[in-house]
């Protein structure tokens, strides 16, 4: 019962039909750099002007219906989360530098143009939703934690202590705006040190206060081209460069540049594959008669 | 050829096998508390490192381990190597057991278990992810492998004539599997050359989290290449094991033609990589000498050790040197792969990881479980060869315990 060579023959021409059309066209095309969307939307952090009330803090919470983290050695009293987790969707850090040189920092999702998290998402649960904002899909979300380990800016938290658990981050309280507000953060904040708008209006205020006052800013908005940019731009005071606020030095290249544009190479159109798949048929198929395999109905 | 495959035969119940048993039921154990209290008390796992073993370990080194039904079944089907063919069968059920383990381990590892049956609608596909890649690809191979197995057993059920049903059943896929299984074995090769290669993709994306000593473009061949060697090496190494414990002739001649190909394979490696490093300027970090440099000379060294020791033909025909290089070749990868998503991930000042005692327990205990899966099979279904003699298969084998 050996297979015959038109059987073989069918067999393959099925399978790479059904490869280049079912999975697909797919994997095609050379990646083009992502714009922002024309009514992208954003935050413009000055930590010159941050004077680390906190208050943005507390109000997202609320906003978002977020629990205090109560989780610190000193117990039930303190709501006193030290770095963004599942319970705390933007926070307010200080850096204190070598020579008493203080600066607050706040962290939240920084919304990229071109975010890692959804470059890596299985199936689209975290995506680039209406504005440019970086939106969470629990209905979709597996779990898997890539988009942890993918983010330069360690945002997307987990819910460790559920058996239930989501991913956590900032949505740009997605559903204040929805109703015609602004971010909660931003609301809350007594000093304008984090203001809300449009991407690019909020560009222009930047790299404007730089211009005014030189002495007073470092000279270079982050966020601006940092990793194929953010919808959420930094100033920092002079002499504090970002990396000590903790932004990482991304380049301009979109984060998932190197690793999109090698899949997309190798898996173009889905050829390479399917090339492979009738070779290795064709080999396998010659290997097949000659060790004289298929006869007697054997393997 | 597969015609002289035949069960082992003897008692199931072993001490190997109870012992495996005893673990595995620990296992359960932790594996039920898991999924009551979640990942947090249970894993070492945090935000830092939301990766841990049971993906570091059970999937990245576990799968490459499980990769020798993909490197005999090149050498045998894609390179035309009949020689190779008593191999196959023990190669591709360590596969299948291996694979399905760590498609396990990923069930156990995914927070949102309950979504996973969204992974595989074509609709739902995000293109751009590494993952996805890899997640349809094991999915879909350990399907392959199982069905690339399935003669194995159909020789055997063909033959219960006490089970109509069953025996009518075999006879029919029997049929299919004759028509198809070509198509099959191709995608037997196909698959884990996609998939090894995307493991090493995944990392890619960690730009300025993955130690440079790690992080290349070429991550993807480095990651297949060692596939290839760790499921060379651990074809030896079993096939040594299934020898001694079942008191089997050894396959030395066989196994020293694949050790020169293998010694090829190494040196590929530690070319790559280290042509790769000194082309991009990051060769100066080896000299550093701190803890990162320590582990990649320690890499370096394991894959170094058995290329040259397989390098003269005499000592490829020592069964104990052949055996001690594939210990070295399964560590190098294994090292390879773990410094890849563990070691050298660095997600920032303040995070570290350590895998807890239930973590490790659930780990392995599921080696547990492929042990006393890999007992049972071989003693009731035709996998291992026969040998040259196989007379010695008529006396009573010895009890694995």
């Amino acid at each position: 019962m050996s297979p015959t060579r038109r059987s073989v023959l069918k067999g393959f021409a099925a399978a790479a039909t059904l490869a280049a059309t079912g999975a697909p066209n797919a994997f095609a095309a050379p990646r083009p750099r992502k714009t922002p969307p024309a009514d992208a939307v954003g935050l413009l952090y000055d930590a010159t002007r941050c004077i680390g009330c906190q208050a943005c803090v507390v109000k997202c919470k609320e906003a978002n219906g977020l629990p205090p983290d109560t989780g610190t050695p000193r117990g039930a009293m303190y709501d006193a989360p030290d770095d963004l987790n599942a319970k705390t969707k933007n926070i307010i850090k200080l850096y204190k530098g070598e020579d008493g040189r203080t600066s607050f920092m706040k962290a939240q999702c920084m919304h990229c143009v071109d975010p890692a998290c959804a470059s890596v998402c299985m199936i689209s649960a975290l995506y680039k939703g209406p504005r440019g904002i970086v939106v969470y899909d629990p209905g979709k979300c597996v779990g898997c934690r890539y988009c942890q380990t993918a983010c330069p800016f360690n945002v997307p938290k987990y819910e460790w202590e559920t058996a239930f658990p989501k991913i956590v981050k900032c949505e740009l309280c997605r559903h204040l705006l929805d109703k015609g507000g602004i971010p909660a953060c931003v609301a809350a904040c007594p000093r304008e040190a984090v203001i809300f708008g449009g991407l690019e209006t909020l560009r222009a205020d930047a790299k404007g206060r730089i211009s005014r006052e030189p002495m007073r800013y470092f000279p270079k908005v982050y966020g601006d081209t940092d990793g194929g940019g953010t919808q959420v731009l930094y100033l920092s005071a002079a002499g504090i460069p970002f990396g000590k606020l903790g932004l990482p030095d991304l380049g301009d290249e979109p984060v998932p540049e190197l690793s999109e544009s090698l899949t997309h190479a190798v898996y173009q159109g889905f050829i390479a594959p399917v090339a492979l798949y009738s070779i290795l048929g064709f080999a396998v198929y010659r290997s097949w008669r000659r060790q004289g395999l298929g006869k007697g109905g054997e393997e | 050829m597969s015609h002289n495959a035949a069960a082992v035969g003897g008692p199931i119940l072993t001490r190997t096998f109870k012992v495996c048993l005893g673990v595995f039921a620990m296992c359960i154990l932790v594996l039920a508390w898991r999924f009551v209290v979640g990942l947090g008390p249970t894993t070492g796992m945090n935000d830092g490192f939301p990766w841990g073993i049971w993906i570091a370990f059970d999937v990245v080194v576990g799968t490459a381990l499980a990769c020798g039904g993909f490197s005999i079944a090149i050498l045998c089907y894609a390179f035309n190597k009949g020689k190779y063919h008593a191999l196959i069968r023990p190669a591709v059920l360590t596969s299948a057991l291996g694979y399905t383990l760590a498609g396990a381990s990923v069930i156990v590892d995914l927070g949102r278990y309950w979504n996973v049956w969204k992974i595989p609608l074509l609709w739902n596909w995000n293109r751009n992810s590494v993952l996805l890649e890899v997640a349809i690809c094991i999915m879909a191979y350990v399907v392959v492998l199982w069905i690339e197995l399935s003669p194995a057993f159909i020789e055997v059920w063909k033959e219960q004539e006490k089970y109509p049903l069953l025996c009518r059943a075999a006879r029919r896929v029997h049929r299919w599997l004759n028509r198809y299984l070509i198509a099959i074995l191709a995608l037997g090769i196909l698959l884990p050359t996609m998939h090894q290669s995307s493991l090493g993709s995944l990392m890619l994306i960690m730009t300025t989290k993955l130690h440079k000593l790690w992080h290349t473009p070429l991550l993807p061949v480095l990651f297949l290449s060692s596939a290839i060697l760790m499921g060379y090496a651990a074809v030896i190494f079993e096939s040594a094991l299934a020898d001694e414990v079942f008191d089997r002739p050894r396959e030395t001649k066989i196994l020293a033609r694949l050790s020169g190909i293998m010694v090829a394979v190494l040196f590929f490696f530690l070319a790559v990589r280290l042509v790769d490093l000194a082309l991009r300027g990051r060769l100066g970090l080896v000299a550093t000498l701190d803890f990162y440099s320590g582990m990649f000379l320690l890499e370096m060294a394991l894959f170094l050790a058995p290329a040259l020791l397989l390098l003269s033909r005499k000592r490829r025909n020592n069964p104990g040197i052949e055996l001690i290089s594939a210990i070295l070749m399964m560590l190098a990868g294994s090292l390879y792969r773990f410094d890849t998503f563990l070691v050298g991930f660095r997600p920032g000042p303040g995070w570290s990881y350590f895998p807890t005692i239930p973590e490790m327990t659930v780990t392995i205990g599921f080696v547990a479980f492929e042990v006393m899966l890999y007992l049972f099979i071989v003693k009731q279904f035709p996998i291992l060869h026969t040998g040259v003699s196989p007379h010695r298969l008529e006396a009573a084998p010895k009890p694995s315990g």
